[in-house]
């Protein structure tokens, strides 16, 4: 690891530091730090600051930045009102992992592509410019959707795709443009001509919290379809939030993991199966628009029909249809 | 940098390289080599100690960010000839072959007894608002992360079971 200044910050205002690197959880950041994929000059420890509670109104739930994923999938009201976040925490990592991993941090925390991991290969993420060897090689892990000539990583988080189900707004507060509320969609960009920029953050910019809207309506679930049982990234997973009011859906949320360089949702989807009937047919119309452009790269193919059957099942799940 | 953590129940006063994890503070700096070095990449879990109570890979947590901290390894459990209950259990059950995975699953272990007294679901949990069970399968799921390569993950799994109540767990909740 390079040898990095430390300071711990008291307050927002140290945190907004645009030449420090900011660390929580760290679970992420330090392994970065041990391959020298992440060398930061100065690493500004936010674990100190109040932003470790959950505060419920009337409208919303405010998570503070700095609440663990154990507490976040274990409390009472996410539990009982947001199950699809709960089930995709606890999809994620291992128990000491959410034990530390922040809120914040499982949002920022970066690619598993093999080759940006790999500091003797070129990658247009890690070195802009390198090259994009995943394309013709190993990418069994890598994304279908959204990617672009330069990068086709995929975002790891099973947590952010619950979120982006949910409709989460992340509250950050940015030395320069003040108080922001985005989404998810607005947060993370795609990779375009420049994959080493993954979200609309610039430095100094301080994630807070993240807001959920008042619990949806209808039946929730978090299908995560992965090489091993438990302590395995996605290689497809879905956040589905489906109502079904007299035999008809009528409302329909559906987040992706595993397929694209951020959670991946796609309102055309949702469009196919609202005001319908929920049958297997119309899922095969809904799986056709998610997957019109999909493109594999050789070993990730079986992802295109993994993400078929994986949403088909959701769908009958919520829905009560049987296969 | 000069930062104080409680180890076992002691205060150990260290001057670190920021640099340094937690875990390497323990071999290292404080002559407590229980806690192992696998990955060191958090993928292993041979290193899971508790701090503050809480299970984590001490070879992902920067020892100056813990400043303060109560943190408890291996060695705080018990001794040779003194051996804690789940310790006992793991020799009794061939909980191990080469040993090196150990004290890592029994730290990984009695944080999770914690989880269980609050009542924590699982991936496995059917029931996410339900108090879970204390089964088999919800110890697998919560024991993923702590990896065995001499696998035996039977002889774990029978001493996790076995020592629960004696190390304090106070929700077994049996399903039948």
């Amino acid at each position: 690891m390079k040898s990095f200044e430390y300071v711990r910050a008291s307050g927002i205002a140290d945190a907004q530091d645009t030449a420090g690197r900011i660390i929580a959880g760290g679970t992420n950041l330090i392994d970065l730090m041990k391959h020298q994929i992440e060398t930061p000059p100065r690493l500004v420890d936010v674990t100190r600051l109040d932003m470790t509670e959950i505060e419920q109104s009337a409208h919303s739930l405010r998570i503070g930045a700095l609440v663990t994923n154990s507490d976040l999938a274990a409390h009472d009201t996410v539990r009982r009102d947001y199950p699809v976040l709960s089930r995709a925490l606890l999809a994620g990592a291992s128990g000491q992992l959410r034990n530390k991993a922040t809120t914040g941090g499982n949002l920022l925390q970066r690619t598993r592509c093999p080759y940006f991991y790999d500091t003797t290969q070129p990658c247009n993420k890690r070195v802009p410019g390198s090259g994009c060897p995943a394309k013709e090689g190993i990418n069994r892990i890598l994304a279908v959707l959204g990617t672009s000539p330069h990068c086709i990583a995929t975002h790891p988080s099973d947590m952010a795709v619950a979120m982006r189900a949910l409709d989460a707004r992340v509250e950050i507060e940015s030395p320069n443009r003040g108080t922001e509320m985005l989404t998810l969609d607005e947060m993370y960009v795609l990779p375009g001509d420049d994959p080493s920029k993954e979200t609309v953050l610039e430095a100094g910019d301080l994630i807070t919290a993240v807001h959920l809207p008042q619990p949806p309506k209808g039946k929730q679930t978090y299908r995560k379809v992965r090489d091993r049982s438990s302590y395995a990234f996605a290689l497809v997973s879905v956040a589905g939030i489906v109502d079904v009011e007299d035999g008809k859906i009528t409302e329909a949320a559906l987040a992706f993991g595993g397929l694209a360089p951020r959670p991946w949702r796609d309102g055309t989807v949702e469009d196919v199966l609202v005001g319908e009937a929920p049958s297997d047919a119309l899922f095969d119309k809904a799986a056709d628009v998610l997957l019109q452009d999909a493109q594999g790269f050789g070993e990730n193919d079986f992802k295109i029909p993994l993400a078929r059957r994986t949403l088909k099942a959701v769908l009958a799940e919520l829905t009560g249809v049987t296969q | 940098m000069q930062i104080t953590l409680t180890v076992n129940g002691a205060a150990r006063e260290v001057d670190i390289d920021p640099r340094t994890t937690l875990l390497d503070v323990m071999r290292h700096h404080l002559d407590l080599t229980g806690s192992k070095k696998g990955c060191d990449h958090g993928q292993c879990g041979a290193c899971t100690m508790l701090v503050n109570g809480r299970r984590i890979n001490g070879c992902l947590s920067l020892a100056v960010m813990h400043d303060g901290d109560e943190i408890t390894t291996i060695e705080g459990l018990g001794d040779p000839g003194n051996l804690s209950p789940l310790q006992a259990a793991f020799v009794r059950n061939d909980g191990y072959q080469c040993g090196y995975c150990t004290p890592g699953q029994i730290m990984s272990a009695k944080g999770m007894y914690d989880e269980f007294n609050k009542g924590w679901p699982s991936h496995v949990s059917d029931d996410l608002t339900a108090e879970p069970n204390f089964t088999t399968a919800e110890i697998k799921e919560r024991m993923s992360g702590n990896l065995c390569r001499c696998s035996a993950y039977p002889g774990i799994c029978k001493a996790i079971e076995e020592s629960a109540e004696e190390e304090g767990l106070t929700k077994r909740k049996a399903a039948e």
